[in-house]
């Protein structure tokens, strides 16, 4: 099914975060990473798609207008992982895992259960963390905790708001290369929140640039990043290189 | 972090599991039995000296009992052992659900002024002669602290509705409470005669000697209706300790979650409180010791949380009357101390730490 999200608008107070943002309907199995500055409204179009919050516009998932649903079915429709982790609780990573999994309902957890969990936990390779509690895991266990909290569930939209920002180059190679394959395998839209501009151009089909709540431009990592506005946007100068895996590079300099 | 090699095996990560899952049940099914022997030894305890044999005779064929056997069995000791056991759970609740929807360790229906509030309401009773709700007879002081006790929790609920329910504004309306209502009741204490004060003081003591049946049932009901409910949202209420944000998205409505539990807990500290007096610590600490030994997976931590306040209140129970033949001390002092040496103990013997 295909996401499709036009005109939305927000305001916290009098500051609007989110401008007439839309874009281009997403294909499913496709990965799309939204980038752009801080404070530019990633989170909160994330929100707003998810139906978090009450914005203006609408967010289409096939035919389903998602306005219409109720937030809990909406919710289950779109996953989203929202960017920090409370780690200070006493519970252990395959219990958060297998809330997730639970969906809020059902007391009992079946074998079923049980295994798809442990079996998350094995492909994600964080089963040695599977009985240490969550206030005992570095910032980037929790987040690789998060990820496979959200790919347990079975949506049809992933929204990932930034899941490599505590990650070391290995694991942040290694979860994109699991969120890329596991939205190709469901069929599914996603969409992951990036700070790294290298990153997207790797593992993004497609590249959405947010400023100040505005979608600025979208399309391929070739077109995008060498457009004038990635550099206009962050303020910095941006030179695009082909790597030796015939990949693109992004360099970039502050303003001398 | 640790690479492919290390990973372990889907079975082993079930098997992980499946032990804590059978952990889990054994701990709760221990404390239960431990819970039973409390309550035994709590009736077979007292001045009157009656063996454990002729007490469990008297409970199992009342029939054969003398009439002070069974004004002392019946009348005297189980309605008391009863009701440390049903409030003991209540306060046990009470305060792991506090902790869990504020977010706070500190939480408990003591810190959130719902205790202070009721015992300005017995002071009112006692010192003014006031009652709150008329033609409640004799019970005017359980029932000035009810009011009070719910009034203060409304308020809270207000504030925070008109506010947004966030943690801190709830917790900071709570202490809010406490200072306040200590206040009054220092207000009446000055202006009490010797009689009243000793009264007064007696109630804040809190003490499981007033018990009877009739009472013993309000606080079961109240236990049970609340707490099905709370068993009901136990995914909710342990996704909320991984942050709003993330119990959010998983699709929980925080703020409503947050006001029904506070309602819930509202009821049942104001019920145990105006029926026992002021009863801090048990609150506190139930929660942290379900905490510490089954972690916050609240299909565990709730039953063993009001196992635990069970426990504690009974156990109290018993010292007060074990320390000194014959005297009956008011339980209030006692979960104090036999409660924090212990409490104590755990927190510094504790291997993982949580609320950093």
């Amino acid at each position: 099914m295909t996401l499709e999200v036009r005109d939305l608008n927000f305001a916290y107070g009098p500051r609007p975060v989110l401008r007439n943002a839309g874009f281009s309907p997403l294909k499913p199995g496709h990965l799309t990473a939204l980038i752009g500055p801080n404070a530019s409204g990633k989170s909160t179009l994330f929100r707003a798609i998810a139906g978090l919050l009450k914005a203006t516009g609408t967010v289409t998932l096939g035919q389903t207008d998602l306005a219409t649903l109720s937030p809990k079915a909406r919710l289950s429709r779109v996953c989203f992982m929202p960017q920090f982790f409370a780690a200070n609780a006493a519970l252990t990573v395959f219990d958060v895992v297998m809330m997730a999994r639970k969906n809020l309902s059902g007391w009992r957890a079946t074998s079923e259960d049980v295994d798809a969990v442990a079996e998350a936990l094995h492909s994600a390779r964080i089963g040695h963390l599977s009985e240490a509690y969550i206030s005992e895991l570095s910032g980037g266990q929790a987040q690789m905790v998060s990820v496979a909290q959200a790919l347990i569930r079975k949506s049809d939209v992933y929204l990932f708001d930034e899941p490599t920002s505590a990650l070391d180059l290995n694991h942040q190679l290694r979860v994109l290369s699991q969120i890329r394959s596991a939205i190709a395998k469901r069929n599914a839209v996603g969409i992951v929140a990036l700070h790294d501009l290298n990153l997207a151009a790797r593992f993004a089909d497609h590249l959405i640039l947010l400023r100040q709540g505005e979608v600025l431009a979208e399309g391929t990592p070739h077109d995008i990043l060498r457009r004038p506005e990635i550099a206009e946007t962050y303020g910095v100068d941006i030179y695009v290189t082909t790597g030796p895996k015939e990949d693109l590079v992004v360099h970039a300099y502050s303003h001398a | 972090m640790t690479e492919i090699s290390n990973t372990p095996s889907v079975d082993t990560i079930v098997g992980g599991y499946r032990k804590r899952a059978v952990w889990r049940v054994a701990l709760v099914v221990a404390a239960a039995l431990i819970l039973f022997a409390t309550v035994v030894v709590d009736v077979i305890t007292g001045p009157a000296d009656l063996s454990f044999w002729r007490v469990a005779q008297v409970i199992l064929n009342p029939s054969i009992a003398t009439t002070k056997e069974e004004v002392i069995i019946w009348d005297l000791r189980l309605p008391v052992a009863m009701m440390a056991v049903v409030v003991g759970a209540m306060l046990g609740v009470a305060g792991a659900e506090l902790q869990t929807i504020l977010n706070n360790p500190l939480a408990e229906p003591f810190t959130l002024g719902l205790t202070a509030a009721a015992s300005f309401g017995a002071a009112v009773a006692i010192v003014l002669g006031w009652s709150v709700v008329p033609g409640v007879g004799g019970l005017f002081v359980t029932a000035n602290a009810f009011v009070f006790a719910m009034f203060a929790s409304l308020l809270i609920f207000v504030t925070t509705r008109l506010r947004g329910a966030n943690p801190e504004t709830m917790v900071l309306m709570g202490i809010a409470m406490l200072f306040t209502f200590n206040a009054l009741l220092a207000f009446l204490q000055y202006g009490a005669s010797e009689l009243q004060l000793a009264q007064l003081i007696f109630w804040q003591l809190g003490s499981l000697a007033r018990a009877t049946w009739p009472k013993v049932g309000i606080c079961l009901v109240v236990l049970m209706l609340v707490l099905p409910y709370f068993l009901s949202r136990s995914w909710a209420l342990t996704a909320l300790r991984m942050g709003e944000d993330k119990a959010a998205a998983l699709g929980v409505n925080v703020t409503a979650l947050r006001l029904m539990v506070l309602a819930g807990v509202s009821l049942l500290s104001a019920v145990a409180v105006s029926f026992v007096g002021a009863i801090a610590f048990v609150g506190l600490v139930a929660p942290h010791i379900a905490r510490m030994t089954l972690g916050e997976d609240q299909r565990g931590f709730l039953p063993l949380s009001a196992l635990a306040g069970a426990l504690i209140l009974s156990g109290t129970s018993i010292a007060s009357k074990a320390i000194t033949p014959g005297i009956v001390y008011p339980i209030g002092m006692i979960t104090s101390l036999i409660g924090i040496p212990f409490f104590v103990s755990l927190i510094l013997g504790q291997r993982r730490r949580h609320w950093q």
